[in-house]
């Protein structure tokens, strides 16, 4: 870390900087502790991608959810108890079909559906990503594997402003037989982001 | 403003490269940095912190990782808000004169706030200018202050895909604290119309834009 700070004498070391201002700020009685445990131990267990494939399973089995999720993805979503506060607001779900492709990006950020997908990879708050996806989104696909069709339309979401995009993919063929919980465990982050095929 | 994080349409910027393990932390002080944004006094204005973490002087912003660009932000909005001083940051002990204060969130309060519904709509001003399916072209804008109209539309004509009701601005938003709801729109822009003809003729890219960065195009 080398960078140069308009403050006095910082400590050289992130982790050293971030543990000062945690014990100045609990000092000054301007956060609470317990509840930086807290808004973690929400993060680590209770918002990921599982309750995102949870939402694409249910809109695979039961096509009035997936109507209701088309139509209004925050009301579908809260139905199956995620969302609230914290970058799940506004959603809209956006839907693979043969031929159509969906790709989410946040050009500006990193704004990502938290409830339903947790927090953002790495590479997805990266500059390559956010600066790639708009203007290459077959390359970027190509380098997470896909290779799409020239034929296939791609629909890359920039998110602007405080809409959240899912993607929801294609069931795969031959899950006719699967429930609801053995789809859902099919369904990966990258499919709900739009960087991979089911 | 026009800076380095309005990366879109950027080259040269490198391979995407995932991690292979993509540990939801990399170290231990990064959940404390999000907790703290997250409970910090400065919260209430996500638009304000987008905007602190975009004035990172460039080479900064493209050096740093995600959650020192979030530090750096942090930083500078409890001194700017007021809440901590430079000797107190240089010596991370509360200057025993100030009142001590009362945490925005407390324990308790974290489940609740999660859970709660919360909203950025607002009651409209007026009447949507534009509906599904109108040509609109964005302004050729360059605010020196936060936008969320990326360079790479500015001057390009795309359609109106979906009404989402007047949101808070974050224009207005970073700079007063002001909500001054606009319209809010999903506009399909098609990526020839933004490329050039090297783009896929079908593929297009959509964004969430406020009426005042648009207007209407024949």
């Amino acid at each position: 870390m080398s960078h140069d700070h308009d403050h006095q004498a910082p400590p050289s070391d992130i982790a050293l900087r971030v543990k000062a201002l945690e014990s100045l700020l609990v000092d000054k009685g301007l956060v609470d502790p317990a509840a930086l445990d807290a808004i973690i131990e929400h993060f680590e267990h209770r918002v990921g991608p599982r309750n995102g494939a949870r939402v694409v399973a249910r809109a695979w089995i039961d096509p009035d959810y997936r109507r209701r999720l088309l139509a209004d993805a925050t009301e579908a979503i809260a139905e199956l108890g995620y969302g609230g506060g914290g970058q799940g607001e506004h959603m809209v779900a956006v839907e693979n079909a043969p031929g159509v492709h969906n790709l989410v990006v946040c050009t500006l950020c990193s704004c990502y559906p938290w409830p339903v997908l947790g927090l953002p990879p790495v590479w997805y708050k990266s500059p390559p990503y956010r600066s790639r996806a708009v203007i290459d989104p077959r390359g970027v696909l190509a380098e997470f594997g896909n290779e799409l069709a020239p034929e296939v339309e791609i629909r890359v979401w920039d998110s602007t402003a405080e809409v959240r995009y899912l993607v929801i993919p294609e069931r795969p063929p031959g899950t006719e037989a699967l429930d609801e919980p053995a789809l859902a465990a099919l369904v990966t982050r990258n499919g709900m982001i739009g960087t991979a095929l089911l | 403003m026009n800076g380095v994080h309005d990366m879109g349409g950027v080259h040269g910027l490198g391979p995407v490269a995932p991690e292979t393990d993509e540990p939801l932390f990399h170290g231990p002080w990064e959940p404390r940095v999000l907790a703290m944004v997250i409970a910090s006094p400065t919260r209430g204005n996500i638009d304000a912190g987008r905007h602190q973490r975009e004035l990172i002087p460039g080479a900064d912003y493209l050096r740093m990782s995600y959650y020192e660009k979030w530090f750096e932000a942090l930083e500078a909005m409890l001194l700017q808000g007021g809440f901590v001083t430079p000797e107190e940051l240089a010596s991370a002990r509360a200057n025993p004169e100030t009142p001590r204060a009362t945490p925005r969130l407390k324990a308790p309060d974290v489940a609740p706030a999660f859970t709660r519904r919360g909203s950025y709509l607002r009651e409209a001003p007026a009447s949507a200018a534009f509906a599904v399916g109108d040509p609109v072209r964005a302004l050729n804008l360059h605010p020196a202050g936060h936008t969320r109209l990326p360079r790479y539309v500015r001057g390009r004509v795309g359609v109106i895909e979906r009404v989402h009701g007047a949101h808070v601005y974050p224009d207005t938003h970073a700079q007063t604290g002001a909500d001054d709801p606009r319209w809010l729109y999903t506009v399909r822009f098609a990526s020839r119309e933004l490329w050039g003809p090297d783009a896929a003729e079908r593929d297009s890219v959509s964004l969430d834009l406020w009426e005042p960065y648009l207007e209407r195009a024949e």
